[in-house]
């Protein structure tokens, strides 16, 4: 069993820790029903699609509304740093979270108590919390874009926003962005770098990369991120080693937008609904 | 009555990770004062301090607050006409935010990136179709906001943004009007 940690852009969502489930193309964790347009309910669907592919357990979701002001986000906090400890995960994705440095250690801390360690992923907000803190080196896996490939290889930056050097489309730097990150103590053991060309490294350095099929239109469209954090955790948990997890999730991610043919105004569940078709042509 | 408290409390701070920190600058201390009145008042968690030494211009007082919330802080100081001179982080006060502008025309559509953010547009009708990018958790909210709408109808991030996420998507959001209007 794994669990996925993150918020639904709605501030009176209540917060929910629940096994989820797909139902009429919404999320469904606990009473709750739940579009999935972007963000961690995007991850949870496509984590559950492969899930479903492979009658693989559910994911356990933990989510909580968050409009941006971090309200939410603390109370999810608080509540994980009160029941981590009496629960048992294979592997905890962490998402769309405010990040908060304080917070983060509180959490790390609540991991430690766990009777079993689970692999730790992390992407979005909560990927910006675990560099910022200076405790990157414990998690398993990151997903950065580019953008974030360069806020994790900078040791000033405290975010994206103010990252030196960060020069867009530039796919020839990722090897050296990847040793920084690496030099600097900022990455997690394992990378997934997404881009036109998705890089898969560990402290080595780059170890795989995936760049077909070729879909253009993906990086405009929100949440397409979000799929392939959703599918590596969804590897993860099925017992992949973190390296082929993400190149797994890359490979399934591209062939999923490639059977969709989206346009750059595509929503990420067109692409999200061809998932378990692209399975199916690649395993 | 800021200062004094600012001046009271020095001796209890309690220890605060200064990793996602970041300060406000101001044109002088009278502006420090409302801005820690009018943040406090808000119960958000800052503290006035001295300033860095690169950033040593005028006024000896600064705010450190939580950099994430950027926005949504410096929105509650205009709304009172209180204008920080700039907010920068405090792990390196002379970082200035990431300004390129990056577009790509998918013929149809437009998508310019700042930052970390992406906007999309269909050009013909100027709705913005997409958000992407960001890793906070105003994105998705600032994507429901404006998918479907047209640049004119759709909120400005500035206006519903919390984040520096949001603050890149204004960003983003500012060059795609400035661009369909061409």
């Amino acid at each position: 069993m794994f669990a996925v940690v993150g918020t639904v852009p709605d501030k009176d969502f209540p917060l929910v820790c629940e096994p989820a489930a797909l139902s009429d193309g919404k999320l469904i964790v606990g009473d709750c029903q739940i579009p999935i347009n972007r963000g961690t309910p995007a991850l949870l669907a496509s984590a559950l699609q492969a899930g479903e592919y492979f009658g693989a357990p559910p994911p356990t979701a933990c989510l909580v509304g968050d409009i941006g002001t971090g309200a939410g986000s603390r109370k999810l906090y608080a509540y994980l740093e009160q029941t981590l400890s009496r629960l048992e995960f294979s592997s905890l994705t962490f998402h769309y979270i405010q990040p908060d440095v304080d917070w983060h250690k509180r959490l790390l801390s609540a991991i430690d108590q766990m009777p079993n360690r689970p692999r730790l992923i992390a992407d979005a907000g909560f990927m910006y919390a675990a560099k910022m803190s200076g405790q990157a080196g414990v998690y398993e896996i990151f997903t950065p874009d580019i953008g974030e490939l360069a806020f994790l290889a900078d040791p000033d930056a405290p975010h994206p926003f103010y990252t030196r050097g960060f020069i867009f489309h530039e796919p020839e730097r990722v090897p050296d962005l990847i040793a920084q990150a690496y030099a600097s103590g900022n990455a997690a053991r394992c990378l997934l770098v997404k881009g036109k060309t998705d890089v898969a490294a560990n402290a080595s350095g780059v170890i795989k990369t995936i760049s077909e099929p070729v879909v253009p239109a993906m990086e405009a469209i929100g949440g397409t991120g979000d799929i392939i954090t959703g599918l590596v955790a969804a590897f993860t948990a099925m017992a992949y080693d973190s390296l082929s997890a993400c190149i797994y999730a890359s490979k399934i991610a591209r062939m999923a937008g490639a059977i969709a043919k989206p346009n750059p105004g595509s929503q990420v569940t067109d692409i999200i609904h061809k998932i378990p078709l692209a399975l199916r042509q690649f395993f | 009555m800021g200062l004094l408290n600012f001046l009271k409390k020095k001796r209890r701070q309690p220890a605060i990770s200064n990793e996602d920190r970041g300060i406000l600058v101001f044109e002088n201390t009278s502006e420090v004062i409302q801005a820690e009145n009018l943040l406090a008042r808000e119960d958000r968690s800052i503290r006035v301090m001295g300033p860095p030494p690169e950033i040593r211009t005028g006024c000896d007082l600064v705010i450190e607050f939580p950099l994430i919330e950027a926005l949504e802080i410096i929105r509650t100081l205009e709304s009172k006409n209180v204008y920080p001179l700039k907010a920068v982080p405090v792990t390196g006060a002379l970082l200035e935010p990431v300004d390129i502008f990056f577009t790509r025309d998918y013929g149809r559509f437009l998508m310019v990136q700042a930052a970390n953010m992406k906007l999309t547009v269909e050009k013909a009708s100027s709705t913005v179709v997409n958000v992407s990018g960001g890793g906070c958790p105003d994105v998705p909210y600032l994507a429901s906001e404006m998918v479907g709408k047209t640049l004119d109808a759709a909120p400005a991030p500035r206006s519903i943004g919390h984040t520096l996420c949001g603050y890149a998507l204004q960003l983003a959001y500012e060059e795609m009007k400035r661009k369909c209007s061409q």
